[in-house]
């Protein structure tokens, strides 16, 4: 085939078109001039013809082939010609670059979901932290008598007989009731005095009545607490205990269990003059 | 006549089907439409050689599409594929261009 290749200056004759030098083309040629020219062979001329009609439409096809695959290879090329005119050489080195790139940017998505994790969890360590600080808050309020406090609990009204009841009486009951876990408590008199009762509550003799933390508390005295209330009453019951001492002076105590109680009064909180915290 | 058309049709379907080019044809398509093309431009300087055989055109068009994707599949397999590829290439394209000096002498007498 390459060597039918003519130099463009030379004599052509010899070359078939085709690049099929061993094809004679004169036999064709005698074939399409007998279809013209010899009437007496029309006896071949249908088969002839078929024949004819059949390579044209087989020609037709193939070329019809070649400018599909022509079109078909000029658009896919057209694609992305940057790489595909690209040397191995560069599309090794375009490779690796990317190899690198996409190592990067995985271990950019490691560090980074890292940090949303450990912000999440931070996010929630803190919530939870000051979930617990408020909880403690509370805690610390309501023994601190800076909030006021409700839940099951007793009123207990201390009635005075023929002698008045001592601060030492009420003291006791509330030492009792602080030692059957008490939580929350306050005294109310009748002159409407009400004190919130907390770790520096004193408890005086005063002349009419008693003096609770600098406050002066007459009358019928009654006691709120918040605590368990079947617990509080049996140590208040106890024989020789606050209701045995306050009947042996002649006056009574009334224990209510109303279910749900109410400790209202609070105490201003005070900044520790002297004591710091340590950390 | 016939041919213009059908390879209008041809250029026409390709570009609006827009098919994708088969992975294990990519190497042999360009090189049998160049192949394709040596054999049209063969044909046309045989007809106006006044020498075209349409049997022959047909025959020779798919044995050298054929011979062509055999050549670069064997230089694949030899691992010279893109050497083998750029020479059929150039026989190819020197065999258009002598055929278009053929077609050239025959249309403008030049």
């Amino acid at each position: 085939m390459i060597n039918a290749t003519p130099e463009p200056g030379r004599d052509d004759d010899s070359v078939n078109g085709d690049g099929d030098a061993d094809l004679t083309p004169e036999v064709d040629e005698d074939a399409a001039d007998t279809v013209e020219e010899a009437p007496g062979e029309s006896a071949e001329d249908p088969g002839e013809v078929r024949r004819k009609r059949r390579t044209g439409i087989a020609i037709g096809v193939l070329v019809a082939l070649l400018g599909f695959a022509a079109a078909v290879q000029l658009r896919s090329h057209h694609e992305d010609p940057e790489l595909a005119g690209a040397r191995q050489e560069d599309l090794v080195r375009i490779l690796a670059d990317l190899d690198a790139r996409q190592t990067r940017l995985a271990d950019e998505i490691a560090g980074l979901e890292e940090s949303k994790r450990q912000l999440t969890s931070g996010a929630e360590g803190g919530a939870a932290a000051l979930e617990e600080a408020r909880g403690l808050a509370d805690e610390l309020g309501i023994l601190a008598g800076t909030i006021g406090a409700k839940g099951t609990g007793l009123i207990l009204e201390f009635q005075s007989g023929a002698t008045p009841i001592r601060a030492a009486t009420i003291l006791d009951a509330v030492e009792e009731l602080r030692g059957a876990g008490m939580e929350a408590g306050q005294i109310d008199g009748a002159n409407g005095a009400s004190v919130r009762i907390v770790a520096s509550t004193f408890f005086l003799d005063g002349p009419d009545g008693l003096i609770v933390d600098d406050v002066a508390i007459t009358g019928v005295y009654r006691i709120t607490v918040i605590g368990d209330p079947a617990t509080m009453d049996t140590a208040l019951r106890i024989p020789g205990g606050v209701v045995d001492n306050v009947g042996k002076d002649g006056g009574t105590v009334v224990v209510n269990e109303p279910g749900e109680v109410q400790v209202t009064t609070i105490v201003a909180p005070s900044e520790p003059k002297y004591a710091k915290p340590v950390d | 006549m016939i041919a213009a058309f059908a390879l209008l049709v041809g250029v026409v379907l390709g570009v609006f089907l827009d098919p994708d080019v088969p992975l294990w044809l990519q190497p042999y398509l360009p090189i049998a439409v160049i192949a394709a093309l040596d054999s049209v431009f063969g044909g046309v300087r045989a007809r106006l050689d006044k020498k075209f055989d349409d049997k022959q055109f047909v025959v020779s068009f798919i044995s050298n599409v054929l011979i062509a994707a055999l050549i670069v599949y064997l230089g694949d397999q030899l691992g010279v594929g893109s050497q083998l590829s750029t020479g059929v290439v150039v026989v190819l394209g020197i065999r258009i261009f002598s055929n278009a000096a053929a077609i050239r002498r025959h249309l403008f007498s030049a």
